[in-house]
């Protein structure tokens, strides 16, 4: 066990070295002057040599590199260049309050799905099966950016019911993330619940499921004993490997409703050429990425004595 | 066999996808917007840019004015059927440049081994740690805002699924008798390559194709949403995101007749795609 974690990180280097040259390459080589985005095309030759002294853009594409490594290396990715504030802390409010809108729709979503899909397989064929893979297939094929726009209008706009957008600081942010929180339980609905009941009905049909029907197990038992335990390993897969979207956030979400996430964070960094947050947030992303593989793996041999870690 | 002559693979698949009249409609719809499409490159359809009428007129039976007009007079049906041009262009355009891509290097992958795949697997390991919305994003700082950034971008995190689905089928093929004798017959590698083993296993990249016509025109309307997208013409991101503000005045067209352009098309591709694996690869399906 150990020793595969160690190889797997040790595998991981090539990759993340690989990410640093990808997220360098596209922001510092090819990217637009963030010195000339910062200062307008009428700033002096003077205040311009002097921002990209200070942003440590005067020196070479080889240096910067350079430095852009330590940084992964140390954490440490130094300073916004718009607002000079330190971006470990700036990321990491971002990362709470992306948290804040994703995880709870997140959580009660993967029980609802879960038990909506156990219900479907349970009457599979039947007209309930039939109208919700009708009803699921056509739902999804609207625009999530549709659901958003219609619900802000129909339950904030119309009835009142939520605030239009906007975001405060600790427990008052819940009367800001009711609106955001049921759009994305609607949305995760239709793919989740079509991905539980191909993954329950994978194994409807197994050699352990005629059995346990032969010695006279019901439907129900059958569901609930034998395919859901089995089921349990890709539906932890699924999830879990969803985790590092979570701290990324919905940048739909958080974009449409001005909550100031780590999504809002890196648009606005964007629009601002400012370098530092979109490389670290590029480079954090994959990392988590990378992390939550590891995991996944990790658990999926602790869940299944099957698959062996080599 | 019934038929006199044999007919092409390509052939037989398109016939058991008409021969089904939930696909064939869906197929006949495609085709109406293959249609539009061609007709707005040839520079047929009505200007979306002209002023028709008032601002923000109510619908009314005139085809210029059946969905309204916007706050500058210009019909809201001309901008949904240019909205149709820019979907097809960006899912044509993000297809054409992802699928052979992603085809080439997954051939070349399994083909070869060695470093070359040692390289290739490299890069795909690279891309796909990077979430695509960051990818996106920073292709979209790198190359600009626009149309063609958005097909670069989404094309960016599409082709390694294909990368990796072709590798694998070639994998599967590349010891199996036929390509032996290709060899002892004396064909070089590009022949095995293309000749012998492409058709064998492209049908995997025609299938996942589908897939990624659909996220490009899916993506379109939410990365103009977000401001990473089409800055201005027409398209059915801006139309949308500008139907917010509609709303709020009770104005439905735009909202709409984009929806239901939308819906149609997303709606006719996945069942065609979905068609298509049964026919093509009913192992994956």
């Amino acid at each position: 066990m150990g020793a595969y974690i160690a190889r797997r990180l040790l595998q991981a280097i090539p990759t993340v070295f690989g990410v640093a040259l990808l997220t360098f390459l596209l922001f510092n080589a090819f990217g637009p002057d963030p010195v000339r985005t910062a200062l307008g095309n009428h700033a002096t030759p003077e205040a311009m040599a002097n921002l990209r002294h200070q942003w440590g853009l005067d020196q070479s594409l080889a240096m910067q590199f350079l430095e852009f490594l330590r940084q992964i290396v140390t954490f440490d990715y130094g300073k916004s260049f718009v607002t000079g504030d330190d971006l470990g802390t700036q990321l990491k409010a971002g990362a709470l309050v992306s948290l804040s809108v994703t995880v709870p729709p997140f959580v009660f979503g993967a029980i609802v799905n879960v038990s909506i899909a156990l219900f479907i397989t349970r009457h599979r064929d039947g007209v309930v099966d039939k109208a919700a893979r009708a009803l699921f297939i056509a739902a999804m094929s609207v625009s999530a950016l549709v659901y958003v726009l219609g619900l802000q209008y129909l339950l904030a706009f119309k009835l009142d019911w939520f605030p239009i957008n906007g975001y405060e600081g600790g427990w008052a942010a819940v009367k800001y993330l009711g609106l955001p929180w049921l759009i994305q339980l609607l949305l995760l609905m239709g793919p989740d619940i079509r991905l539980y009941r191909t993954l329950f009905l994978a194994d409807i049909n197994a050699d352990y499921v005629r059995t346990a029907r032969s010695k006279g197990a019901g439907e129900g038992r059958v569901l609930f004993r034998h395919v859901l335990p089995n089921a349990w390993i890709p539906i932890i897969t699924q999830n879990v490997t969803t985790i590092p979207f979570l701290i990324l956030g919905s940048f739909l979400m958080e974009r449409f409703f001005s909550i100031p996430g780590i999504g809002n964070l890196t648009i606005d960094a964007l629009s601002r050429g400012d370098l530092p947050i979109l490389k670290a947030v590029t480079v954090l992303g994959a990392l988590a990425l990378l992390l939550f593989n590891l995991i996944n793996d990790l658990l999926y041999a602790f869940a299944d004595p099957r698959v062996r870690l080599s | 066999m019934a038929h006199a002559k044999p007919r092409s693979a390509a052939l037989e698949a398109l016939l058991a996808l008409w021969s089904r009249p939930h696909i064939r409609a869906c197929m006949i719809v495609l085709a109406l917007y293959l249609l539009i499409a061609f007709a707005g490159y040839a520079h047929l359809l009505p200007d979306h840019e002209a002023a028709v009428g008032g601002s923000q007129d109510p619908p009314s039976w005139h085809p210029a004015t059946l969905l309204g007009t916007d706050i500058l007079g210009r019909s809201v049906l001309w901008r949904v059927l240019a909205g149709v041009q820019t979907a097809i262009t960006i899912g044509a355009a993000t297809t054409a440049l992802a699928v052979p891509f992603g085809t080439a290097l997954g051939l070349a992958a399994g083909y070869f081994g060695g470093w070359v795949d040692a390289v290739i697997n490299w890069v795909y390991s690279v891309v796909v740690s990077v979430p695509d919305i960051l990818l996106i994003t920073a292709i979209s700082y790198a190359m600009g805002k626009g149309l063609t950034s958005i097909c670069v971008a989404i094309a960016a995190t599409s082709w390694v699924s294909i990368m990796r689905l072709v590798r694998g089928e070639v994998l599967k093929h590349k010891g199996s008798d036929y390509v032996l004798a290709a060899r002892s017959l004396g064909a070089g590698s590009r022949r095995i390559m293309f000749s012998e083993i492409l058709p064998n296993v492209v049908h995997v990249a025609i299938v996942t194709s589908s897939l990624v016509l659909l996220a490009a025109v899916k993506g379109e309307v939410i990365l103009t949403y977000l401001g990473l997208g089409i800055q201005d013409g027409a398209s059915w991101g801006l139309l949308i995101a500008g139907a917010s503000q509609d709303l709020t005045n009770d104005i439905w067209g735009p909202l709409a007749g984009t929806v239901t352009a939308m819906f149609l098309l997303i709606y006719s591709l996945s069942a065609i795609g979905d068609a298509l694996r049964d026919v093509l690869d009913p192992r994956i399906a």
